[in-house]
């Protein structure tokens, strides 16, 4: 079972709200991660590609560094087969590119500016998750 | 040489990279990379963990109240231009994607995000999430460019 966190949750929240907009304020960009990576699996030229490259790698050295200092940030308390972690990560990735966006983009930037097209993609993807976990957790049994 | 043209000398790939640093931060600090604690907030009729609304809601204040300031600018500063989406029509692309999404984030409690930032820490289970993610996005770059080109031979 998880323990309720919100001091760390909001203080997490508002320092990647911090990354997001200092993001448009230095390179005027909205920060959606499906975007930015889904920008490099188009392969780009140079001139878009670096710059992506560089935001993944900091993506994964930040998850190291974290790592380093609270490796219980990343326990896996949950069981996923294989085949469930390939059929969730072919998911969101076919849909956050299809629907042009994730958690980060519409979820933080979008919401923010009042998208309406952001509304409704977070108020879907929460909807798809919840009923999807009542299966997993109330009918399935919680491991997969 | 006009103004909307300077350049900064603030390198755009830098600013991407310590984004990208301190957005792993964020999201390791707020529990996002903790794949079953993404699973207890999405868990509405079970053991509820409403913990991630706060990520989401602190994000969206601090966002909500600097974004406006932000693109009074002429310009960013290591950019000529601000790239904001012009779109708002609500299509089917747009629910379904999110749907299939959703799906996928109940499954296996991995945003790309999060995904992302697990790579190395989150062990094998992240790393073929991720490898599945870009596969995923492989393929919606494939059936998109199908797409068109059934549409251009229609066109023509």
């Amino acid at each position: 079972m998880e323990t309720f966190t919100p001091i760390a949750s909001l203080t997490g929240g508002i320092i990647i709200g911090l990354a997001s907009v200092a993001f448009m304020l230095f390179n005027g960009r909205i920060l959606g991660i499906s975007g930015i990576v889904g920008g490099l699996v188009d392969l780009p030229e140079a001139q878009e590609r670096n710059w992506r490259l560089l935001f993944v790698l900091g993506l994964v050295l930040g998850g190291i560094a974290f790592w380093s200092v609270q490796p219980s940030a990343f326990e896996m308390t949950v069981q996923r087969s294989p085949v469930a972690l390939i059929a969730a990560g072919l998911l969101v990735g076919f849909g956050t590119r299809l629907g042009s966006g994730c958690t980060s983009g519409h979820g933080i930037c979008g919401l923010s500016r009042f998208s309406k097209r952001s509304l409704v993609s977070v108020l879907t993807f929460m909807a798809a998750g919840a009923i999807t976990v009542f299966i997993v957790n109330h009918v399935l049994g919680g491991s997969l | 040489m006009s103004k909307s043209d300077k350049k900064s000398f603030v390198r755009p790939e830098v600013v991407a990279f310590l984004a990208g640093l301190v957005f792993a931060l964020g999201l390791g600090l707020a529990g996002m990379t903790r794949p079953g604690k993404v699973i207890a907030f999405l868990d509405f009729f079970g053991d509820w963990d409403p913990s991630l609304a706060f990520v989401m809601g602190g994000g969206v204040v601090v966002y909500t109240l600097l974004f406006r300031r932000v693109v009074k600018r002429e310009q960013p500063v290591a950019d000529v231009r601000f790239r904001l989406p012009t779109r708002s029509e609500i299509d089917w692309k747009l629910v379904t994607g999110a749907a299939l999404f959703g799906v996928g984030w109940g499954l296996g409690g991995f945003c790309p995000g999060p995904a992302l930032t697990s790579l190395i820490p989150g062990g094998t289970d992240a790393m073929i999430f991720v490898a599945s993610m870009l596969t995923g996005m492989g393929l919606f770059r494939l059936w998109d460019w199908r797409k068109q080109q059934k549409q251009e031979v229609c066109a023509g």
